[in-house]
Order: structure tokens, then C-alpha cells, then sequence
């Protein structure tokens, strides 16, 4: 085995190891943290198929950011495990028949590939980074394709916006663009006045 | 240099490109560490003389060991684990906290090959791995299962998220004007234009037709590091001092090295991204590694500046200034240098 399949394995096993742990932890956050260490790990993944746009791209947006605010949500969440559990049952057959979907769509595709890490074969030319070839990609053969998906997303974030815009509020508070400008003579007076002398 | 090689090789055999390597990190983190201590003892000097105190002088000279004997005393101190912690994740939050401050340094270019790997998504490879030490605070916060640690742990997430944004879109800037990801490049860059043709180099670098994002980048930084006036994760007045509040000895001493070794880096990158990295300002005097150096102090001393002159922003304000003004002006400016770069008075042809 060569020093690429042995990294292949290592990243693998910590990658199916979270990937379990995601969904058997019981605590939320241990299993938001452990969903965050399989993203990495998927990154180091994809960096050994010489794919290391992907590979940083998934670490700077999964899981520098994403990961962040689902992890903010879930710490500020009372969950209750026993309720959480009641309709495992019922959902079992569901969930086990996706899962069991899932499986056998992706065994296809490795299908013939199966235990064999896939040579990285080189995509661009050897002196074109990878970066720059799909930066060129993007923006010359695939660019309606991208832009549609910019589009799709900037309707995502309007349609977020609109569905917890809850009107204009209606408690006290302080703007703090006017509070900024306030200047010491808008708030305070200065009187001249004579000495009192009785 | 090759007798050198040639030596490693006959000691290690096989394994001497990795010890090699090695050797290559040690060079990197020592000095870096040694930087953090003085920091420290820089940061209270200037703030002392600023406020007109004189600041730590009794250990050694000037108070030169004071740091050294700092680091003792925290090394020595029990590490206390509050009952209703979490004890596993407690224990690895420091670690995630520096981790990612020391990782970025792998592609941080001190010359044109003094770099410890010169990858070619290196701008990248930094956000990406900037991005992830947010978590180290996050989770000692949550960890400690105590209410002001909690607190500031929402802190720093919102204003972690926040700040990254407008930080990366000004890199988007210099990228743009550099055509290039590479941090070796980026500075090559900065060295070419018709006023460093004429011996004013220092005319030429990012920071000047880039300017609104060359502060953007520098108060992000601020923000990013949670330094003060954007300490609002800490906040000692406030919130006691947040995340690291129930962290005591060598564990609380990790996230104050996180701390110092994030200010360095945001320097080092400032100083490379704007302020032409090595190059010599001007034409007669050569470029060479002291002028980064010097470039990084002038930059950290701005922190330690900022630290003495400005009040803690309220944390409302904090995240007006991240979305109502920083990222209205990165969007403007970004697409004033698209249209300036496509127009015949572009300055980067």
C-alpha cells in the first residue's frame, strides 16, 4: 500500500466514524461537532483527489460558516431527548428505506471502483492550477449555469427575509445609526451664567 | 544548503524530506511563540507609557522576563474543570482555538521562497483556515456551562460571521487586482506599476488604490481577534470575561496565545496583502525580510494602539458596522475596481 491509499483509509475510517456519530450521538451538539469533523475529513478527501477548490471550499463555507450558525442554533435549543425518540418507530421503515436508496445509488456509481482509491487523474494541464481551470469554467462554458444558481440563491436569501419578517417592531428601541453621530452639544447645554453673590 | 541535505540524508535515510519538514515548522513556531511573549510585554509597555505608567518593570530589566515568568506561573496553575462541564470538549476548546492560528502560518510567505509551502490557493487555504477558530471559542463557552462564558460564545459566533464576510470580500479585492490566489504573487504584484518604476514603491502596493478596503481588511481584523474595541466576546466590564472565564492555568494560557498569535497573522497578512510584504518602500534601499517585520510591528503596534484610545463598541453597533457599513462598501468598491480594471485607466495592466 502506498503512502496515498493509507492516507485514503485514515481519512475514511474518521469520515465513516463521524458520519455514524452524527446520527447515534445523543447529545445535538456532539453530533453537530462530529457532522463538522466529517466535513473536514471529506475535505482532506478531496484534497488527496487533487480536487483542492472543493476541498476549501467545503471547509471555509460548511464549516466555517454553516456550521457556525447551526451550531449557534442547536446550543440555544432546550431539547428534550425523550420526545425527540417517541416516533422512532414510526419513522424507522421510511428513514431505513432511504437510507437503503441511498446506498445502492451510490454503490452503482463506485460499483466497479469498489476498495480502489481512484488514481487522481489530472483534469487540467499539469500547470494550470485547479482553482484557475474551474474559475475558468465557471465563467466561460458553464456561465448561465452559474449565474442561474447565483439567482436561485439570492431568491433563497429574499424568500428567508421575507418568511421571518414579523412587521415593524413594536417595542422601544435605540437607533444606533442616529446614536452614533450625537454630538456633546446635542445632549448637553451650556449656560453662561453671572456669579450669584448675595 | 546541499551538504546540508546530503547530511539529513545519510542520519534519517528515507523519512528526511518529513524531518525536514519538521525542522521547517519548528523554525516557524518557535520564533512565532517567542513573538507572542513579547507581545504581551509590548502590549502592556505601550499601554502603560500611553496612559502614563510605566508598566511591568521588576522582573529583569525594563521587565524584559516578565512574560518568561508569566508563562511559569500559568504552567504551574491547576487546571480547574468546573463540575457541570463537559469535560471532553472543555479539554480540546483551547486546542481548536490555536490549532487554526498556527496552521495558517504553513503558506504565510516571509520572502520569495522563504515559505513553508507555496501552494497556489494559498489566499484560500488562509480564509478557509482563519474560518475555523471560531469554534475553539465557541465550544468553551458552551463547555463550560456557565452563563457569561455562554454569552460570550453567541458573541463571538454572530460577530465572527459577521466580520468574515466583509474581510473576504476584501480579499476578493486584492485578488482581483493581483490575478492571482498565490501570497508570493500577490506581492510580486505590488512591486510592479509606473510609481514603483520611479523608486516610489511604497506608492504602488494594494493599500493605496485599494484604500477603503485596506481599512475594511485592518478594522476586520480587529474584529476577527476579538481585540479591543471589538472585545465584546471577553468583554471583562460586561460579561466578566467571557468564553475563557472558567478556564484557569496553562488551558486559560492557550486561548491567550490563540489570541496573540491571531494579531501577528492578521499583520503578517495585512502587511503582505497591502503594504507589499517584503518589499522596500523605496527604490534604494533593498527589499529584504525587515521590512515585513517591520511592516507586522508598525500594524500590531495600530492593535495596541486601538486597545488604549477607543471604548468597547456596544455589540448592537459592532453588528451595524459589519453589515450596514462594511459590507455596503466592499460590494460598492468591488465593483468600482471591476469597472476600473476593464476601463483604459487601469493602474494594474
Amino acid at each position: 500500500m502506498d503512502f496515498q491509499t493509507v492516507v485514503f483509509f485514515f481519512l475514511a475510517a474518521i469520515l465513516i466514524f463521524a458520519s455514524l456519530r452524527v446520527i447515534t450521538a445523543r447529545n445535538p451538539v456532539h453530533a453537530a461537532l462530529h457532522l463538522i469533523l466529517a466535513f473536514f475529513t471529506c475535505g482532506g478527501i478531496w484534497a488527496l483527489l487533487q480536487a483542492e477548490f472543493l476541498a476549501i471550499a467545503i471547509i471555509l463555507v460548511y464549516v466555517g460558516a454553516v456550521m457556525v450558525l447551526f451550531l449557534f442554533v442547536v446550543m440555544m435549543l432546550d431539547i428534550n431527548l425523550d420526545r425527540i425518540r417517541q416516533g422512532f418507530w414510526n419513522y424507522l421503515p421510511l428513514g431505513a428505506m432511504l437510507g437503503l436508496l441511498m446506498v445502492l445509488e451510490m454503490g452503482m456509481v463506485l460499483g466497479a471502483k469498489y476498495f480502489q482509491v481512484p488514481a487522481a487523474e489530472a483534469m487540467s494541464p499539469a500547470n494550470v492550477s485547479n482553482t484557475k481551470s474551474i474559475g475558468a469554467l465557471m465563467f466561460t462554458d458553464f456561465v448561465y449555469p452559474f449565474e442561474l444558481a447565483s439567482i436561485v440563491l439570492l431568491v433563497g436569501m429574499i424568500a428567508a427575509i421575507v418568511l421571518t419578517y414579523r412587521g415593524p417592531k413594536k417595542s422601544k428601541y435605540t437607533n444606533p445609526n442616529k446614536q452614533v453621530f450625537v454630538k456633546a452639544k446635542d445632549r448637553v447645554r451650556v449656560l453662561q451664567m453671572p456669579v450669584e453673590k448675595d | 544548503m546541499d551538504a546540508l541535505m546530503n547530511f539529513g540524508h545519510g542520519i534519517f535515510g528515507g523519512a528526511w524530506p518529513a524531518v525536514w519538514a519538521l525542522l521547517k515548522i519548528v523554525a516557524i513556531v518557535a520564533p512565532l511563540m517567542l513573538s507572542v511573549a513579547y507581545l504581551t510585554w509590548a502590549e502592556r509597555k505601550v499601554i502603560g507609557y500611553m496612559q502614563v505608567r510605566i508598566g511591568p518593570n521588576r522582573v529583569g530589566p525594563w521587565g524584559l522576563i516578565q512574560p518568561i515568568a508569566d508563562g511559569l506561573k500559568l504552567l504551574l496553575k491547576e487546571v480547574i474543570v468546573p463540575t457541570g462541564a463537559n469535560k471532553g470538549i472543555f479539554v480540546i476548546a483551547p486546542m481548536l482555538a490555536i490549532a487554526p492560528a498556527l496552521a495558517a502560518w504553513a503558506v504565510v510567505p516571509f520572502n520569495e521562497n522563504l515559505v513553508l509551502a507555496n501552494i497556489d490557493a494559498s489566499l484560500l487555504y488562509i480564509m478557509a483556515i482563519t474560518s475555523m477558530g471560531v469554534y475553539g471559542i465557541i465550544l468553551s463557552g458552551w463547555a463550560s456551562n456557565s452563563k457569561y462564558a455562554f454569552l460570550g460564545a453567541m458573541r463571538a459566533s454572530a460577530q465572527m460571521v459577521s466580520y468574515e464576510i466583509s474581510m473576504g470580500f476584501s480579499l476578493i479585492c486584492v485578488l482581483m487586482v493581483s490575478n492571482s490566489l498565490n501570497l508570493v504573487d500577490i506581492v510580486n504584484a505590488q512591486a510592479t506599476g509606473r510609481l514603483a518604476g520611479v523608486g516610489l514603491g511604497f506608492l504602488s502596493w494594494n493599500w493605496l488604490p485599494l484604500l477603503p478596503m485596506f481599512l475594511v481588511y485592518l478594522i476586520s481584523g480587529v474584529a476577527e481577534t476579538n481585540r479591543a474595541p471589538f472585545d465584546v466576546a471577553e468583554g471583562e466590564s460586561e460579561i466578566v470575561a467571557g468564553f475563557h472565564v472558567e478556564y484557569s492555568g496553562m488551558a486559560f494560557a492557550v486561548f491567550f496565545l490563540a489570541e496573540y498569535a491571531n494579531m501577528i497573522l492578521v499583520s503578517a497578512l495585512t502587511s503582505i496583502m497591502f503594504l507589499g510584504g517584503w518589499l522596500s518602500p523605496v527604490g534604494f534601499l533593498p527589499d529584504g525580510i525587515l521590512w515585513l517585520f517591520a511592516k507586522m510591528a508598525f500594524i500590531l503596534f495600530l492593535f495596541l494602539w486601538f486597545r488604549a484610545t477607543f471604548p468597547r463598541y456596544r455589540f448592537d453597533q459592532l453588528m451595524r458596522l459589519g453589515w450596514k457599513v462594511f459590507l455596503p462598501v466592499c460590494l460598492v468598491w468591488l465593483v468600482v475596481v471591476g469597472v476600473w480594471m476593464m476601463s483604459p485607466l487601469s493602474i494594474w495592466k
